[in-house]
């Protein structure tokens, strides 16, 4: 290595010409792929809510069957309105680019399932049988801190909003064999059947030691306390008066 | 132009002769946290050659033009791009495997490996040689982690490759899986293992008392 190299000129130009080289790449890679990641992330979310609508994808094309079986709707978390994503107003869509969604921040005793912000809008998915018109699910999206990460699942429910038809941990960082059980099939279908709430709302779905399936209630893994009690939380939280609460009795009135 | 002798030597070299983890112990952190399932192990080796080996090329090929005072810096930055390059990749054509795979490829920048035959070789050495040199670590690091993971994955879940090869109790099956191997530190106890089956047959390797 020659002395002319430790000279503060040749520093710096060494450094701006890396910079630049390196930034050029990395953007390049990271806008040349984006359409691609896009799509596959879509695609895996259509996926996700086909899977937790227990309706069967296998062997066919995922795109065409969400189309025809699955309607989105975005539904406003404060008013519970419901507005189909696809009808969405241009203007309030706008509004969303610009600043970000509308989000409220929990307080602590609110926030049981570690959610830390509540936003205004979050998805609302409704999957139909094969007629496309009778209602099979009612899938909302739910979240809630486990021992290393957020844990986001979709929960589906009958057409009553009270009963569990289907639950889909789709994106963890729990311990793989431990609480990575989440996804297991075997697990999760513990679940299908239960009582989420009653007709008053009052939660009635738990995860436990010990439990009672009589009595709605599901067994917590084994080995993964603090995912267990994770996934416990977000049900008591997002079926609470603070979350979808107020928007599944009206979905029980039949006021949709 | 170095002989073709010496290539191979410098390809092959750290796959057994020289293993960077089982001899030089670098590069351990990655080998206990991926080796859960043989799919993402494969995954993420694929992610370290790609790496590895043009992280030494494009640093042997700017060595001579690197101030010395900031070439870990310099260093850095080309192995950082390099692994995002390689996040981006995975989430556009791996996307399953990316999700899993995401925090520990984004792991890469820290792996000692890389910074290690940076540091060490590419340097000092011409762009092919260090091309060839780092295909050759990863080759070694790949020896070792599918090692590792063949052991975990099929003694912890059963399954090679996600395919299931021994029916589980929790299944209806026969085998009890061995919770530890499962979990992250029993990679220690494989690593070990290899190591000690590698000196076995390379007494040279083996360290004097001190």
């Amino acid at each position: 290595m020659s002395n002319k190299n430790e000279t503060l000129g040749k520093t710096f130009t060494v450094i701006i010409a890396l910079c630049l080289v390196c930034s050029i790449v990395v953007s390049g890679a990271a806008v040349g792929l984006k359409d691609r990641q896009e799509a596959n992330a879509a695609l895996a979310m259509q996926r996700n809510v086909l899977q937790t609508a227990g309706i069967d994808t296998r062997g066919q094309d995922i795109p065409t069957i969400y189309s025809q079986r699955v309607r989105e709707f975005r539904l406003n978390l404060e008013t519970n309105e419901l507005t189909s994503a696809g009808e969405d107003d241009l203007a309030e869509a706008a509004d969303v680019e610009n600043q970000g969604e509308v989000k409220r921040r929990l307080g602590g005793s609110e926030d049981i399932a570690g959610v830390r912000d509540l936003e205004q809008r979050t998805m609302f998915y409704i999957a139909y049988e094969e007629d496309g018109e009778t209602v099979k699910a009612y899938i909302l999206p739910v979240r809630g801190a486990g021992l290393w990460g957020m844990m986001y699942a979709l929960l589906a429910l009958e057409p009553d909003a009270q009963t569990i038809a289907g639950l889909n941990f789709y994106e963890h960082a729990e311990t793989p064999g431990l609480g990575g059980e989440i996804t297991n099939p075997r697990w999760v279908n513990n679940f299908i059947g239960k009582q989420a709430v009653d007709e008053d709302g009052n939660i009635l779905i738990r995860v436990t030691k010990g439990a009672n399936p009589e009595n709605n209630e599901v067994d917590a893994l084994a080995g993964a306390t603090i995912t267990s009690n994770g996934v416990d939380n977000t049900f008591q939280f997002w079926l609470s008066e603070t979350a979808y609460g107020p928007f599944l009795r009206t979905l029980r009135e039949g006021e949709l | 132009m170095a002989s073709a002798k010496e290539m191979k030597q410098v390809l092959f070299g750290p796959i057994f002769a020289n293993n960077p983890i089982a001899l030089q112990i670098l590069g351990v952190c990655s080998a206990l946290a991926v080796t859960g399932s043989l799919e993402n192990t494969f995954v993420m080796c694929l992610a370290v050659t790609f790496v590895l080996a043009l992280s030494n090329f494009s640093i042997s090929l700017i060595r001579n033009h690197i101030p010395s005072s900031v070439r870990i810096i310099v260093q850095m930055t080309i192995i950082a791009s390099l692994v995002i390059v390689v996040d981006q990749l995975l989430k556009a054509f791996a996307y399953d495997i990316a999700q899993e795979l995401s925090v520990f490829v984004g792991l890469i920048i820290t792996n000692c490996i890389v910074m290690g035959r940076a540091e060490a070789f590419a340097m000092k050495e011409p762009p092919f040689k260090s091309l060839l040199d780092g295909v050759g670590n990863a080759l070694g690091y790949s020896v070792v982690l599918l090692t590792v993971a063949f052991f975990r994955e099929l003694f912890g879940s059963g399954s090679l490759f996600g395919i299931q090869i021994l029916p589980l109790v929790t299944e209806g099956g026969w085998y009890t899986p061995v919770g530890l191997l499962v979990l992250p530190p029993s990679a220690f106890f494989i690593i070990g293992g290899f190591i000690w089956v590698l000196r076995t047959f390379r007494t040279e390797q083996v360290e004097a008392k001190e």
